[in-house]
Formats: C-alpha cells, structure tokens, sequence
C-alpha cells in the first residue's frame, strides 16, 4: 500500500513590479572566487557605458582591501570612502571622486582601516537612492571576493548581474553558487520582482589552449551554468600594463582584451555584436614543429 | 621541444575531463540547496510519529519538494508494508 499526501504553500503573494526611478540601474559585478577579473571588469565597465554619455558611479564594496581606486588611477584623490559616507562622517558628493578622463564617470572608493562589518544594508540602500535620485543612469557595484556580508551587499540591491568567470574548475564551481545567491538573497528575489538579470563573462581566455583541449570553450562553462554569455575576455597582456598604469583595459583600444570588453559594453546597453577573439591562431607547419 | 611535440602523441583532453567533473558537481550542489533545511528533521520526526501506528521502514518515506511558479507543493510519499508483512514486521518489531 502507498499513501501520498500533498500539501500546497502559497509561499508569496504577487506583488506589484515597481521601481522609483527605472531610469538608474544598477549591476553587480561578482564571482564568488577572487582574482578573476571583477575589479578589472568593473573598471572597464563603467568607463565602457560612461563612453557612451551615460552617467555612472562604480562603487568599491572591498572593504578593508581597496583595489578599485588603483585600477581606475584615482587613488591619490581619495579623501572620503563609502565607509564615511555610510556613517554620515561626510556627504555622498564630498565622497564621490569625479574620473579625470570622463565628465560623467565617478568612483567611490571603499575604505581601506574598516572591516566588513562597517557596511549596512540601510546605509547601502540610502546611499544607492542617493545616486538614483541624483539621476545616475548606471551603478556599478564591485564585489569582493567570497561570500561573505560585502558580498552579499553588493548584490542585494542589483537589477542585473555580471557573473566574472575563469574557465577554469573552481572558478566556475563558485560561480555556481552566486548564481544560486543570485537568484535567493537579493531584494528583487525576496520581494517577488522577478529574477536579477544574469550574465557571464569570461575572462582570462586562451582560445589556443582551448582548441588544444586543456581549457574549457565558451559553450562548455555555458551549458555547465545555463546562463548566457556577455562577453569573452581574452587573456592579454595589456591588462597588467593597463592596471599598472592605473587606466581600465577598455581605454587601450589596441589590446584585444580593451576592444573584448567594449564590445561587451555594447552587448551590456542592448546592441548585437559577435565573439571576437575567441578562435585559436591557426600555425603553419613549420610553426607547428619549430614553435614556441 | 617543438619537434618532439609534433610526433608525441596527443596529450589526454583535460578541458573535457573538467567539463565533466563540474557537469556532476554543479547539479549535486544545486539539487542540495534548493531543498529546505528542515527536511531531514521533518522526515526523521514524520517516521517517529508513524512508527507509532504502523511499523515502517526507515527508508520508506520520501520527501519533494517541488517548486511551480510561485507554489511550493511539498510531496510527502511513505510506503506501508503488505499485509502479511505487516504482521511479520510487527512480530518483529516486538521482539
């Protein structure tokens, strides 16, 4: 004998989609695992859309270990962090930093004494319908490595995700997870608004090592997470120059990884382009036997 | 090193090794956390409360949790023992 017995929760009742001002959105930049690329993204991301005329902050959520400041090339203007900001020792304009290179661009740096724990979500949430009212059409938000209370911060409160992946196992196992975070622990998941828009974007792409079957392809990380893809970033050199020089990748439009990432800013504002840099280099026969 | 390279066999493919690895791991993982974390509790508890009555195995219940749109249907299945079995199992279980 068999007895089945259901029951049914109505766990949530619909509740109608609004938002104060559509006009602002705001990302999030994330991967679970560090040294991926998310402040090399970021950087590139909110220079690529601020480009484009559209006014963008790019937030630094690392709290206790600030990296963005560096990348963007603005760490000697920073008087104010996002910390201060949080606990009303100054004003969100007085924290802002304005980009030399771009008029609608700005960074707010993350503080590099606090810890963590100096993060609210209150404070996170005031400071991001500051910028919305202040009219910004984009908000980055640049996670910090883990799982942990900045990072989960740093997603809250996001439309859209962009998920930085290498093609590689752990990388891409941790990123299983924030997508799994992605779609539970965000106000739009808790307030039934529907799921954060998702992305994945490669980085550190070896088309050559691809083909010789030792790096997963672009299909391969795909059907492994189910999301689809942004952008490929090749793995390039210009990326090391590019930060040691403090001047996003995007802004070295003679590096593959700098034209990768325009083209993903393209993709990100809702135009068409196809994957370049994603075929290995054919090598003659002679390449092939005398070859690096 | 490039002329040897040549004529060497072709390395084992890693990069499939890998995809399958994550393949398995990735749908382990997201089967586990999309389950309630009060389900083995509530299985454990559930099985105490009708062994009272009727003596079952421990492995006879399973527990689904399924989600449609924004209904969770909670499935909760136990097979009882046949008749005679029954009997047998409650012998059994006076011994």
């Amino acid at each position: 004998m068999h007895v089945q017995a259901s029951c049914v929760f109505r766990s949530r009742l619909p509740i109608p989609h609004f938002q104060e001002n559509p006009l602002t959105e705001i990302i999030v930049v994330t991967s679970g695992k560090g040294g991926v690329g998310k402040t090399t993204t970021s950087a590139s991301l909110s220079v690529g859309l601020a480009k484009r005329g559209k006014k963008v902050a790019v937030i630094d959520f690392d709290v206790g270990l600030r990296n963005l400041d560096l990348i963007m090339g603005c760490e000697r203007r920073v008087v104010y962090d996002f910390v201060n900001v949080i606990q009303g020792e100054c004003t969100l304009k007085q924290a802002l930093i304005k980009d030399k290179r771009i008029d609608t661009l700005y960074v707010l740096a993350a503080s590099q004494t606090r810890d963590k724990d100096a993060l609210s979500k209150e404070g996170v949430e005031r400071v991001l319908n500051e910028l919305t009212e202040d009219g910004f059409d984009y908000v980055i938000c640049d996670s910090p490595a883990g799982i942990e209370k900045g990072a989960s911060l740093a997603m809250y409160f996001a439309d859209r995700a962009v998920v930085v992946v290498n093609p590689e196992v752990s990388s891409v196992r941790d990123s299983d997870r924030i997508l799994g975070l992605l779609s539970s622990k965000t106000r739009r998941a808790e307030l039934g608004q529907g799921p954060i828009e998702q992305h994945l974007l490669l980085t550190r792409y070896n088309p050559d090592r691809v083909a010789g079957g030792d790096m997963m392809g672009i299909t391969d990380v795909k059907e492994i997470l189910g999301i689809e893809v942004l952008g490929v970033i090749p793995e390039s050199t210009g990326v090391l120059t590019a930060s040691n020089a403090g001047v996003p990748v995007i802004l070295d439009e003679n590096s593959d990884a700098g034209q990768a990432y325009a083209d993903a800013v393209a993709r990100l504002a809702g135009e068409q382009r196809p994957m370049r840099f994603v075929d290995a280099q054919k090598k003659g026969l002679f390449a092939r036997i005398f070859g690096s | 090193m490039g002329l040897l390279d040549f004529f060497r066999a072709r390395p084992k493919n890693t990069a499939s090794v890998a995809t399958e690895r994550l393949r398995i791991i990735v749908a382990q993982e997201r089967a586990a956390s999309g389950r309630p974390d009060y389900l083995p509790l509530l299985r454990r508890e559930l099985l105490e409360v009708i062994r009272k009555y009727v003596n079952i195995d421990p492995d006879a219940i399973e527990i689904h949790v399924e989600r449609d749109g924004d209904q969770e249907v909670l499935e909760l299945s136990v097979a009882l023992p046949e008749k005679g079995n029954a009997a047998a199992a409650a012998a059994a279980g006076e011994v």
